[in-house]
């Protein structure tokens, strides 16, 4: 197992790799009894955008969901290992985890805007932390919405419910109230796969803006997304981490067999 | 000592002052977590021991009684306040008697309308018509009572019950049910009231048991050529069958537990009579008409123990029901 | 015709027609009662019914004190068993989902829900009556409170199940703990549905009579005093409906108008909020 992982760590050090920004060591996850992660091995690179692929029940998103421990709020599940961000295990039982949340963001597969309004959507989060007057408040919700690339079409309608947008509205808001409290890391759980094609582009494109100032994780099963907005692809199979390698050595010439079942379409 | 250790690690963690200050932040945040966390915990707890409570003190309150009378107080005939000899029998009768009365009435008519709303019913009219029914589920019972005492009772007296009397009354064997003057209140009239009280539960529960059969399964019936009634006869029904007995328990808990709609019109005669003309009495009404006036350790302890008595009923009643309805949801997975 | 067929279509026809008749019976009956009340209740129906005292027999008079009376017993039973009722599903909802305690309370729960309400007066009747040696409006308050409970925490709980975990994890991705997500994010989300559930309730025991006979027993004086009896409408209906007094019996019919008016209308405010709720979702 383990030398599924580091076949390609020279690889990545040849081309000069970034600094890791997040790492999980050895990561084991139980479902129950049943076991979803087995010694998962994976860097999540500063200012990069790394895709987790694989076919559904992989794992990809069991992964993810370790990163914020967000795996947390149910009570038969349990990780085992390390996940490492700034030097620190965030799985030790010590960090306390909404602190960790604040730090490492997620968006979710289907838009979940809180029954709020547009501007309380951003600002619940905000407040969580930091009490600031009133201007500077929505200082940081207009901030925050532009970087979602929302402030335009929501700018008039901000006492709106955050449920009368558009499905797509609706994700870039879950990005704005994101990036709101500014993390470190933001966890992309498959952002585009309720929404329509133009949406889709709209998500893409955010993405890579925001890499300039967060790090990003994307679990997709859309390989062609993983392939127009990541850096570094990482493919799973069976809970296992099969290969981890710059996104366009892994398209053009993966090292394993099954990576290449998968990605030229032979089964998933 | 863990937020010493907590603050150590998240530190080592980010090193950053923003972090601090976040930090200061959540720590009042957690306190009201812990807070609220065991807020809820505890309102669940006192839910839990009002029931506690409510057993202990009944079989407190109805001791005196207990220890007098024992299991005697179930089977005695007798209510004498002054010779303090109390029993439990006529009231229990009268009980059961005006609930099967009632669940007699009920349950077809009930079963009836939800066969209405389900398949005969025009479809704009489904929703007007089942709303109405839950709002009639919705009145308070003292309006059913004083209806009862002031119009049925009335009504009765000169119509059904004379009817009554006057046809099977002189049946040999059964005649007996139907003797004597026709008063108006009593055990039928009582009787009735409870039907009309519990027919929406029955019905809106029906019908949502009803409701809930695939429509797949009626869709094969009607595809072999079925009548409507023999549908539902031969699938709606047996489907169904676990949920609505369930439901028509939960009416039955509600027909023997009830008090002001039976009190009113029931007579308040602490005697059993063979005919379901005559007057009365039942456990929650005698309670009802006499807690108050009871002077008199023995007299106050007879009246709680009936008050546990009842209570006991219900709640086999309500196993019962709880039951079959379990049951049924685990048929459906 | 297939002489079979014709009997099973005969057949079909009078059962269906049973079936009709009875939806007609049971809507008759509605009629009737509701038909009765607004006869009755509307010929006593005159101002002075709410600016006047219960009168003594012979003498006019109106229902202020009951109607005063049981508003007050309402606000203390609503005020009392709303918060209870709402932390405890909240806990069988968010905090113990599946568990233990959870089950025993939601079975429990429902045996407090189809309890006659009479033995709720009984037992309050032994905490709280006997040991302080008078009847009172708390006692009375408190016994409908415990009516109130049941009622609240079934549709907490179910209205809280309800929420797509989905919105938990989001709240909770952004840092929030537990009961901020609860408090600002899941609350809100179910607020119709538990907002029903109290109206329900309110429509519950704004009729209940049988709990307050011995807890806040009758006065026939004005008094808000919740130390002492006091008046409540349904037993004030009770009271006047089972006298031989003709003025008695009108008022009575008068208070059963406004009572049933009241839950009614209660009872349909409740419907319409759960209907604009789920529409919206």
């Amino acid at each position: 197992m383990m030398n599924a992982v580091t076949r390609n760590p020279e690889a990545i050090s040849e081309a000069s790799a970034p600094p890791v920004k997040m790492r999980a060591r050895k990561l084991d996850f139980f479902y129950g009894d049943s076991q979803a992660l087995k010694s998962v091995d994976l860097r999540l690179y500063e200012h990069k955008v790394t895709a987790i692929i694989g076919p559904s029940g992989c794992g990809k998103s069991t992964l993810l969901r370790v990163f914020n421990r967000i795996f947390e709020l149910y009570p038969k599940q349990r990780a085992e290992g390390e996940v490492l961000l700034g030097g620190g295990n965030v799985l030790d039982r010590s960090v306390d985890v909404n602190l960790l949340r604040a730090r490492v963001g997620m968006v979710f597969q289907k838009p979940t805007p809180f029954p709020l309004s547009i501007y309380d959507n951003i600002a619940f989060g905000i407040e969580l932390y930091e009490r600031l007057p009133r201007s500077e408040l929505d200082g940081r919700v207009e901030t925050a919405l532009r970087a979602a690339a929302l402030w335009a079409e929501v700018k008039d309608k901000l006492n709106a419910s955050g449920l009368s947008l558009s499905g797509g509205q609706q994700q870039r808001l879950c990005i704005a109230r994101t990036v709101a409290i500014k993390p470190e890391v933001i966890l992309l759980d498959e952002p585009c796969s309720a929404l329509d094609p133009i949406s889709t582009a709209k998500i893409e494109e955010l993405i890579d803006e925001l890499k300039a100032s967060y790090t990003l994780a994307i679990v997709t099963h859309n390989m062609q997304q993983a392939a127009r907005v990541s850096d570094y692809t990482a493919f799973m199979l069976l809970g296992e981490l099969i290969e981890f390698a710059p996104t366009t050595e892994i398209f053009t010439s993966p090292g394993d067999r099954r990576t290449q079942d998968y990605i030229t379409g032979r089964f998933g | 000592m863990t937020d010493i250790a907590t603050t150590k690690a998240t530190a080592a963690l980010s090193g950053d002052h923003a972090a601090a200050a976040r930090h200061a932040m959540l720590n009042r945040l957690r306190i009201g977590d812990r807070l609220f966390g065991l807020l809820t915990r505890s309102a669940a707890i006192a839910v839990l021991a009002v029931l506690g409570a409510v057993i202990v003190s009944l079989a407190s309150g109805a001791s005196p009684a207990l220890a007098r009378y024992g299991f005697g107080f179930l089977t005695s005939l007798s209510w004498n306040p002054v010779t303090e000899e109390f029993g439990a029998l006529p009231a229990i009768y009268g009980t059961l008697v005006t609930s099967a009365i009632a669940m007699l009435i009920a349950v077809p008519a009930g079963i009836l309308i939800a066969i209405f709303l389900t398949e005969i019913c025009p479809i704009p009219l489904r929703r007007p018509i089942g709303i109405a029914i839950e709002l009639l589920a919705g009145v308070p019972s003292i309006i059913y009572g004083i209806w009862g005492l002031f119009v049925l009772a009335p009504f009765l007296q000169v119509t059904l019950q004379p009817l009554l009397i006057h046809s099977l009354g002189n049946i040999p064997g059964i005649g007996g049910m139907f003797a004597g003057p026709p008063y108006g209140i009593g055990v039928m009239t009582a009787g009735l009231i409870l039907a009309i009280m519990v027919l929406p539960f029955v019905a809106s529960i029906s019908r949502d048991v009803f409701t809930a059969v695939p429509a797949v399964l009626k869709e094969a019936g009607y595809g072999v050529g079925c009548t409507t009634w023999e549908v539902f006869g031969k699938i709606v029904l047996p489907y169904a069958r676990a949920g609505v007995v369930g439901g028509v328990m939960l009416s039955l808990g509600r027909a023997l537990g009830e008090t002001m709609a039976v009190t009113f019109v029931i007579g308040n005669a602490r005697r059993i009579s063979g005919s379901i003309l005559a007057p009365g009495t039942t456990i929650s009404a005698i309670i009802a008409n006499e807690f108050t006036e009871a002077d008199g350790e023995l007299y106050t302890a007879s009246l709680i123990e009936l008050g546990l008595i009842l209570f006991i009923i219900s709640l086999i009643v309500l196993a019962v029901a709880r039951y079959l309805l379990m049951r049924i949801e685990q048929k459906r997975g | 015709m297939n002489r079979v067929y014709a009997k099973r279509r005969r057949r079909n026809f009078i059962a269906m027609s049973c079936a009709t008749l009875a939806t007609a019976m049971g809507l008759g009956w509605l009629m009737l009662i509701l038909g009765a009340l607004l006869w009755r209740g509307l010929a006593g129906l005159r101002p002075g019914v709410f600016t006047e005292m219960t009168p003594s027999p012979g003498s006019a008079g109106g229902l202020l004190n009951p109607i005063v009376g049981s508003l007050m017993l309402t606000a203390i039973a609503i005020a009392v068993g709303t918060p209870v009722g709402i932390l405890a599903g909240t806990y069988m909802a968010e905090y113990g989902r599946g568990g233990r305690l959870t089950q025993a309370v939601r079975f429990i729960n429902d045996i407090l829900l189809s309890a006659p309400s009479i033995v709720i007066g009984l037992f309050v009747y032994e905490v709280m009556v006997r040991p302080l040696q008078h009847f009172s409006g708390w006692a009375g308050g408190l016994a409908l409170a415990l009516i109130v409970i049941p009622v609240v925490v079934r549709t907490t709980e179910d209205m809280l199940l309800l929420v797509p975990n989905q919105m938990r994890e989001a709240a909770a991705a952004i840092g929030a703990p537990r009961a901020t997500v609860i408090r600002f994010v899941t609350y809100r989300a179910a607020r119709s549905g538990i907002l029903t559930g109290l109206l329900l309730a309110l429509a519950r025991v704004s009729g209940e009579t049988a709990p307050l006979l011995f807890t806040a027993l009758n006065n026939q004086f004005w008094s808000l005093d919740l130390n002492a009896p006091i008046a409540s409408l349904p037993v004030v209906i009770f009271q006047f409906a089972m006298s031989p007094y003709d003025d008695w019996q009108q008022l009575a019919w008068t208070g059963a108008l406004l009572i049933t008016f009241a839950v009614l209308a209660t009872n349909i405010l409740a419907r319409l909020l759960s209907s604009r709720g789920s529409a919206k979702s």
